[in-house]
């Protein structure tokens, strides 16, 4: 598969802040590639490097076979970008806005189908300064894919943004894939991350500390599961006994937590539920909780809030 | 081209959206034609060497125009773009940062036109102003005034760090220019040690050849002016481009 995205050694700093620091992965063809990491940890600059708009102080990048800050004219024609922070005049309205940056390109989409897609078609005469967070957050969603281009940048996707609109736009960078085109985002949405991304690299401190897809690094953390129901009288002690010696139990009054390891041979929740009915114990409201990427996150990143 | 164009007719509905901007293109320097006829009537006065208080007007608003659309729209609309982030987000773009300049010296230009052109036309049908000078040579003297005065508004925009300090510094620069160089009133009436001051007003070139070549003079009275405002243009176009910054 094509290298569309090559970092080397990157490493960028501002004055005594070391932004990034010796950061090197790649970016595959047609995969949606994710960067989460803590407020500060240095997405945006290592985003923000590979679109050529900052100077790395150090290290090569690649993107999309050329150097972005010596070709970035040939990036802007074959990259869409979402920047963290942007505007546009107050008084644009949104037709306005993609019927401009259209222009610009020599080859796009049909924007009035990204309207209805990204449900703006109801805004399309109201100007910029009149949308919500999220309204504008999809306008700038829009504009990043209006050229159809070949590699898409991303940054923080779905910040902002209700569910209704965050499925509706994971719809669509599926969609950008399927046309075999590359994504890359950032979030600070696990969920997102694992639903969405083909692989992802968790950033902390200007450093990668895992790149992974999100089963393998949630595998990989060999954290465990829950089983978790309510009992309704006392849970009785032959109970406890007949569990296996590897699982935890925890009682708070009728609610009942069972902890275990995700790599055993019959799956925790029917081990437990076998041993319930077998005892005839009266249980309700059971439900399994698996690891998630945002325990990998956390027991990477550590649960201390940055700066 | 097509995106100089959308570019182009994109900024020109901004600005006449922008209140204060439209505002003072077109409407205030008509308020101050009418304010003027009132004041000082219909005679001939000998301070303008016999023609009228209102045929010199003209040419002066025109001047007040073009300070005020340079100095405060071109200032604001370019400093504003980039603190908010609206450069940065051209500038991920393929469109040229020439074309970007381009478009806003063109719409500047047109809206400037139109201000001076209102200012004609109330000027022939409510005072049946004189213009002796010749429709061509007046042309070259405008736009070689306009263009000269936009390139202060882009270099106050690329220098200075904030809307806010560019438009204190394009205020600070405005205001003296405008009482001094000769656009409201004559300079003859001023002190003259403050008369010294006007020779170093680049408006006050362009108060002198517009007043000049609207009364009918020759280019040739005119060397000095034409030659400080050449030079202002060039100046304007080579440090405008250089102190262009998308952010
Ligand atoms: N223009 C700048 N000047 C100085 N320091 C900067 C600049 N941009 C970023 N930094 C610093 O570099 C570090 C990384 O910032 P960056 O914006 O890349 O983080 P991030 O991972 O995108 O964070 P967030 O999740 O909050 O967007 C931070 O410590 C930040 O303070
Ligand atoms: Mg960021």
């Amino acid at each position: 598969m094509n290298t569309i995205v090559q970092v080397n050694e990157l490493r960028k700093t501002y004055g005594e802040t070391v932004a990034i620091d010796e950061v090197s992965f790649e970016v595959r063809e047609g995969e949606i590639f994710g960067m989460l990491g803590p407020n500060g940890a240095g997405k945006t600059t290592t985003i923000e490097c590979l679109e050529g708009l900052r100077k790395p102080d150090r290290g090569t990048l690649r993107v999309l076979g050329v150097d972005p800050q010596r070709e970035s004219h040939i990036l802007r024609e074959r990259t869409g970008i979402q920047l963290q922070q942007s505007n546009l005049p107050d008084r644009m309205k949104v037709w306005e806005a993609l019927d401009l940056y259209a222009s610009f390109y020599p080859k796009t989409t049909d924007w009035e189908e990204l309207l209805v897609q990204l449900g703006l078609e109801e805004k399309r005469n109201t100007p910029f300064a009149k949308l919500s967070g999220g309204q504008k957050q999809r306008l700038f969603i829009a504009l990043a894919l209006l050229p159809d281009p070949q590699l898409v940048f991303l940054d923080e996707l779905t910040t902002g943004l209700d569910p209704q609109a965050r499925h509706a736009i994971w719809d669509l960078v599926r969609d950008v894939r399927a046309r075999g085109k590359t994504v890359f985002l950032t979030t600070h949405f696990m969920e997102e991350a694992e639903r969405l991304c083909d692989r992802v690299a968790i950033l902390d401190h200007g450093r990668i500390v895992a790149l992974d897809t999100p089963t393998a690094l949630i595998h990989g953390l060999d954290a465990e599961e829950r089983v978790i129901f309510n009992v309704d009288g006392p849970l009785p002690a032959s109970f406890a006994k007949a569990l296996p010696d590897a699982v935890r139990l925890e009682v708070e009054a009728t609610r009942v937590i069972i902890h275990g390891k995700n790599d055993r041979e019959i799956p925790l929740v029917s081990e437990v539920v076998n041993l319930l009915t077998g005892q005839g114990v009266a249980f309700h409201d059971l439900r399994t909780e698996q690891p998630t990427l945002e325990d990998v996150f956390l027991s990477l990143t550590g649960h201390q809030i940055r700066e | 081209m097509k995106s100089l164009l959308k570019m182009t007719w994109m900024e020109a509905k901004l600005f006449l959206r922008e209140p204060a901007s439209a505002f003072f293109t077109l409407v205030f320097p008509l308020i101050y034609l009418f304010m003027y006829g009132m004041i000082s009537g219909n005679e001939p006065t000998p301070m303008y060497d016999g023609q009228r208080a209102l045929d010199v007007a003209i040419p002066s608003l025109t001047a007040v125009i073009i300070a005020m659309a340079g100095l405060m729209s071109n200032t604001m609309t370019m400093a504003t773009y980039r603190e908010k982030g609206i450069l940065r987000r051209l500038q991920t773009t393929p469109v040229s940062p020439l074309i970007v300049l381009v478009a806003q010296v063109i719409v500047i230009f047109a809206m400037t036109s139109l201000g001076m052109l209102l200012l004609i036309a109330a000027g022939k049908l409510v005072y049946q102003v004189n213009f002796a000078g010749n429709v061509f040579s007046m042309l070259i003297g405008f736009v070689l005034s306009s263009l000269s005065f936009f390139g202060i508004g882009f270099i106050l925009a690329g220098i200075m760090p904030t809307v806010r300090s560019a438009w204190v510094v394009a205020m600070v620069l405005l205001y003296p220019m405008l009482f001094l160089s000769g656009a409201f009133f004559s300079i003859e009436i001023l002190p003259t040690a403050v008369q010294k001051v006007s020779a170093f007003m680049p408006l006050t070139y362009v108060v002198n050849l517009l007043r000049g070549l609207w009364a009918g003079e020759p280019w040739a009275n005119h060397l000095l002016d034409v030659g400080v405002l050449v030079g202002m243009l060039l100046v304007g176009v080579i440090i405008s481009a250089k102190t262009f910054r998308w952010e």
